[in-house]
């Protein structure tokens, strides 16, 4: 994607990050969502963890650190979550 | 001694606090807006309960970069009194003010109602008044109020005595059944270290014992 931006250019990309919660703690949607998809009839199911995905526009050039500091100091609570990041 | 009750967009126990604070002899309490930057001219802080910034991301993860939590962080740091209730619990440790997080009830129910707490320290400002192992009966109401903390930061809490009050039933007894949302160790209130009494400043230890 180019959106210009006085005479420049700039390329965008999209990043994902992906949040879970860390196994140790309790994720009670989890526990929840299982339960609901074994009334539906689903066979097997397990385990069943809940998080979120962040989609976000960035320049192209952004540095990967930066990344990881939003996902590290907002986008996740490294106390309870873990995230990884999908460009 | 003067209360800021610090509001954010959100929150809604903001008018509870105040009342009761400006209930207590000698003590006085003003609403001070996320926007503001100081705190000048309060002895202590209390950030209140409700739903800060719509609980987006994770309850207290959007409130932590309020303006006003700079100068709370500041006031923590130079041994200010900060007392954070429900959500407040929740933006104190979003701000590492607190060691650990709070998560989803592990019922998922929302909570609300009178619930036994014993008292497991009275080292700190919070809690010199009660006693050791006395049984409190105070309403709680949360929907997030599962405390999470690692096992050594857990170990840490224990040795250096900065876990308040844990959940309990009528006997004092701390059994998983009169735990009511799954909270590690029945925790329910914790302090930082500057807030045991050995650290706490003289101005604080001067003030007379709120009733």
């Amino acid at each position: 994607m180019f959106e210009p931006i006085g005479n420049e250019t700039l390329r965008t990309m999209k990043i994902l990050v992906n949040v879970m919660p860390k196994p140790s703690v309790l994720d009670p949607q989890g526990a929840a969502a299982a339960e609901a998809l074994k009334h539906l009839g689903l066979a097997g199911v397990g385990r069943v963890r809940i998080g979120k995905i962040v989609e976000i526009e960035l320049p192209d050039n952004t540095e990967e650190s930066e990344i990881h500091r939003a996902a590290r100091e907002l986008l996740s609570n490294p106390v309870i979550e873990d995230y990884s990041i999908t460009k | 001694m003067k209360f800021a009750v610090i509001r954010f967009p959100g929150s809604n126990c903001d008018q509870d606090c105040v009342l009761a604070l400006n209930a207590i002899p000698g003590a006085s309490a003003d609403f001070v807006w996320h926007k503001d930057t100081s705190l000048a001219g309060f002895d202590a802080v209390v950030v209140p309960g409700g739903f800060s910034y719509g609980d987006y991301l994770r309850c207290g993860a959007i409130a932590r970069f309020s303006p006003i939590m700079q100068a709370v962080k500041s006031f923590a740091a130079s041994g200010g009194t900060v007392l954070g209730i429900c959500n407040g619990f929740q933006i104190l440790c979003e701000s590492g003010l607190l060691p650990g997080a709070l998560v989803r009830n592990k019922g998922l129910h929302f909570v609300c109602k009178h619930q036994h707490l014993r008292v497991e320290s009275t080292n700190s400002r919070f809690t010199r008044a009660a006693t050791k192992g006395q049984v409190l009966n105070i309403p709680i109401a949360h929907g997030e109020g599962c405390y999470f903390a690692d096992d050594a930061t857990l170990a840490a809490l224990n040795a250096n005595d900065q876990i308040l009050v844990r959940y309990c039933d009528t006997q004092g007894q701390t059994t998983e059944a009169s735990n009511p949302n799954g909270s590690r160790e029945n925790i329910a209130g914790i302090c930082n270290p500057k807030c045991l009494r050995p650290n706490a400043p003289p101005r604080t230890r001067l003030r007379p014992r709120p009733r």
